[in-house]
């Protein structure tokens, strides 16, 4: 069994006389994102805390890789913390600095590299996290999601193994909300560091996370893949996870995955079995545009082809949600498969006339006049039955996935 | 921080003085009186003892805050931040330095030669007038004038540091804190007060000069002649001592009440910043005078 990175063993928290934890166990393994969920004062910042040695434990143990941290030796413990990156909820920027330096002042303090060196390293995380206009600014001159974004950028700027997001996209607009989650996963491919996550946008952190914990008067409620959270059916989780998922998705204006499912099991209620259904997914593949284009000309392709979907589809009965970052389901009810192949081939037809132009238009608008690169949208289409789980509907649709609209880069480019 | 206030604050200092801690944990103990004291008196002695004991928490705390600062001043890329201490602390201090050594002295030239006249030994002014600068008044008041401008500003800004967290960012960027906000402005401190101090007798002697000579009329080569042969280099040696002791007390107490405002009982948030502020000035003027006699009567 693989060992945890971190781990707490019985690790109980007061301040006075109010337990925060209690008696807290859980496990957090390498290469991870793992998402901490929970009402407002359940100990999640005191959990991070814990972890980065600001707090410590009134019982019970916190384990790095299988050692005691109470039992290790300073140095020990310092080279453990120096691979670890905080990100505060309110920021901690250093306010008497400009932003540029705030980014560099982790490597100014901690690193013997050359000042051209870190100016370069400093400013490619500005350039990352588009705060490029602000960079001679002060913190105070900033709004606070450009603020949020300066304290991402100081807390990823060391390259860290292990990253602590306390409510990293917090006052942010759903575009940067899910470009920042789009940056830690990216990183997190690019880089492979652990991230432990405080944040409610759901449902992009679901998408993102390998394993949410939940924790519950001071407890944790739940620890696992977000898929049995939602088959536990605790009463309490189910009705906060509820509650979380509102009714629309904000990135793309679609349904939530939520109301997605209370819309399918409606259509099924309401049908006879010899009715016909279809399905048709659609995907854009979000990482390698990413990659070639940067988070921000990603998260912007994804949201127009959403609202694309959305004007095509909706209004003629259907209905859609994101299932994950990057695929879009979309139900067609009463339509059998032929009708639904000629409903997406005009749909790609509007996609090619003009969808996929204002896509690419997004998407270059930050990037060099001559980057070269392509966009390729995919959509599979398949039948349903009734007794067809969405889950199934969409391993369904995605084994029948082929290309409906091609951007292509004149002179070549990778595929997306 | 999540419902947790600011007991959740008291512990964000891991690695920072265990005495500190420990002198504030003592604080609150409860005493429990053994059968047939009077509550009166059990009172009394546990109201002395808990005093007493915080007292000495504190004083130990302090001394290991100092210690540990001092200690890392010699460590790797001080110059930089210890150079703009000293710009803040000493050249922007220097001309309210030198303007209240300027009226100090006219003020003894004044007064002095009043005195002096009725004993007929006018030709001493410029004997007393240096003397008083050079041992006393100039470290002394010089102390006092840079914690009022200089060392509020520590307490203040390293108290703000503290309340938005960015202490905290320190530490978790494996910054150490001590070593880079406290270690500096001590350094700076301990350079700047001899260099003040050395501004304030010679500016307090030119004052004394225009009131003594310039306005009263006493002999410019007389006061001169007596500010020379007066002044020995014990004297001057002793008032670098006392700027250098002042230096080190002054910016030890500014630092320590910013840095640990969050642990104060009396006030949270910027109140405690605020009460920190006005502490640090309070007890860093006590700490001067009572030093300057201890370290005179050492040196007399």
């Amino acid at each position: 069994m693989e060992t945890p990175l971190i781990e707490f063993r019985n690790v109980t928290k007061r301040f006075g006389e109010k337990t925060v934890l209690d008696n807290i166990n859980l496990s957090i393994y390498k290469n991870q994102v793992t998402t901490i969920i929970g009402k407002s004062g359940t100990g999640k910042s005191v959990l991070l805390k814990h972890i980065i040695g600001l707090l410590k434990p009134d019982e019970g143990t916190i384990l790095f890789q299988g050692k005691p941290v109470n039992e290790m030796k300073k140095s020990e413990w310092e080279a453990h913390r120096d691979r670890i990156a905080y990100l505060f909820q309110n920021n901690a920027l250093f306010d008497s600095m400009t932003v540029m330096d705030n980014v560099a002042f982790p490597l100014r303090q901690t690193t013997g590299l050359s000042g051209a060196e870190i100016e370069k390293r400093a400013m490619k995380r500005i350039e990352d996290l588009e705060l490029v206009e602000a960079v001679r600014k002060f913190p105070s001159e900033l709004s606070g999601g450009m603020q949020k974004r300066v304290a991402l950028a100081r807390a990823l700027v060391t390259d860290p193994e292990i990253v602590l997001f306390d409510e990293p996209t917090t006052g942010q607009d759903p575009i940067r909300k899910n470009m920042i989650l789009s940056m830690v996963i990216h990183y997190r491919r690019k880089f492979g560091f652990t991230a432990i996550m405080i944040s409610h946008d759901i449902p992009d952190v679901f998408f993102i996370s390998d394993r949410i914990v939940i924790l519950w008067e001071g407890s944790v409620g739940f620890e696992g893949v977000y898929e049995d959270a939602l088959r536990s059916k605790v009463p309490m989780i189910d009705e906060f996870l509820r509650s979380l998922d509102g009714f629309q998705d904000e990135l793309t204006g679609l349904l939530s995955r939520e109301a997605f499912k209370m819309h399918y099991a409606a259509m099924l209620g309401s049908t006879t079995t010899e009715a016909n259904f279809s399905a048709a997914l659609f995907s854009v593949r979000l990482y390698l545009l990413h990659e070639a284009l940067g988070p921000q000309a990603a998260v912007e392709a994804l949201r127009a082809l959403g609202e694309y979907i959305n004007k095509h589809f909706n209004h003629i009965g259907m209905f859609s949600a994101r299932q994950s970052r990057d695929e879009i389901l979309t139900i067609f009810p009463h339509k059998n498969i032929d009708e639904v192949r000629q409903l997406v081939a005009d749909f790609s037809q509007e996609l090619e006339g003009g969808a996929i132009d204002h896509i690419k238009d997004i998407a270059t608008a930050g990037a060099d006049a001559d980057t070269c690169f392509d966009i390729y949208i995919r959509a599979g289409i398949t039948e349903i039955s009734p007794e067809d789980t969405i889950d199934q509907i969409i391993d369904n649709a995605r084994a029948k996935q082929e290309i409906i609209v091609t951007h292509r880069c004149d002179f070549g480019g990778i595929e997306q | 921080m999540e419902g947790t206030g600011l007991d959740t604050d008291k512990e964000q200092f891991a690695g920072e003085p265990a005495a500190f801690r420990e002198s504030h944990g003592s604080a609150g103990a409860a005493v429990v009186g053994p059968a047939g004291v009077s509550n009166t008196a059990m009172s009394f002695f546990s109201f002395i003892g808990t005093w007493g004991l915080r007292v000495l928490g504190n004083f130990g705390a302090i001394a290991v805050f100092f210690s540990l600062a001092f200690v890392n001043i010699f460590r790797r890329k001080q110059l930089r931040e210890i150079t703009n201490h000293i710009y803040y602390i000493g050249a922007k201090s220097s001309l309210i330095v030198m303007l209240v050594a300027l009226f100090t002295g006219m003020v003894l030239g004044l007064q002095l030669f009043y005195t002096l006249v009725k004993f007929g030994s006018v030709g001493a002014l410029g004997s007393a007038i240096s003397l008083s600068l050079v041992r006393e008044l100039g470290p002394v008041l010089t102390a006092i004038m840079v914690t009022a401008r200089a060392g509020s500003g520590m307490t203040a800004e390293i108290g703000i540091l503290r309340n938005s967290e960015q202490i905290d960012a320190l530490y978790t960027m494996g910054i150490d804190p001590v070593r880079y906000l406290i270690s500096p402005r001590i350094a700076a401190s301990i350079i700047s007060f001899p260099l003040l101090t050395a501004f304030f007798d010679l500016v307090g002697i030119i004052g004394g000069y225009l009131t003594g000579v310039v306005l009263l009329g006493t002999n410019a080569g007389t006061y001169f002649y007596r500010v020379q042969s007066s002044l020995g280099m014990l004297d001057i040696r002793g008032g670098f001592i006392k700027s250098l002791v002042f230096g080190a007390i002054v910016s030890c107490i500014c630092c320590f009440q910013g840095y640990f405002c969050h642990m104060r009982t009396d006030g949270f948030g910027a109140k405690s910043v605020g009460l920190a502020t006005v502490s640090a000035v309070v007890l860093s003027c006590v700490m001067i005078l009572i030093t300057d006699y201890v370290v005179t009567s050492f040196l007399m």
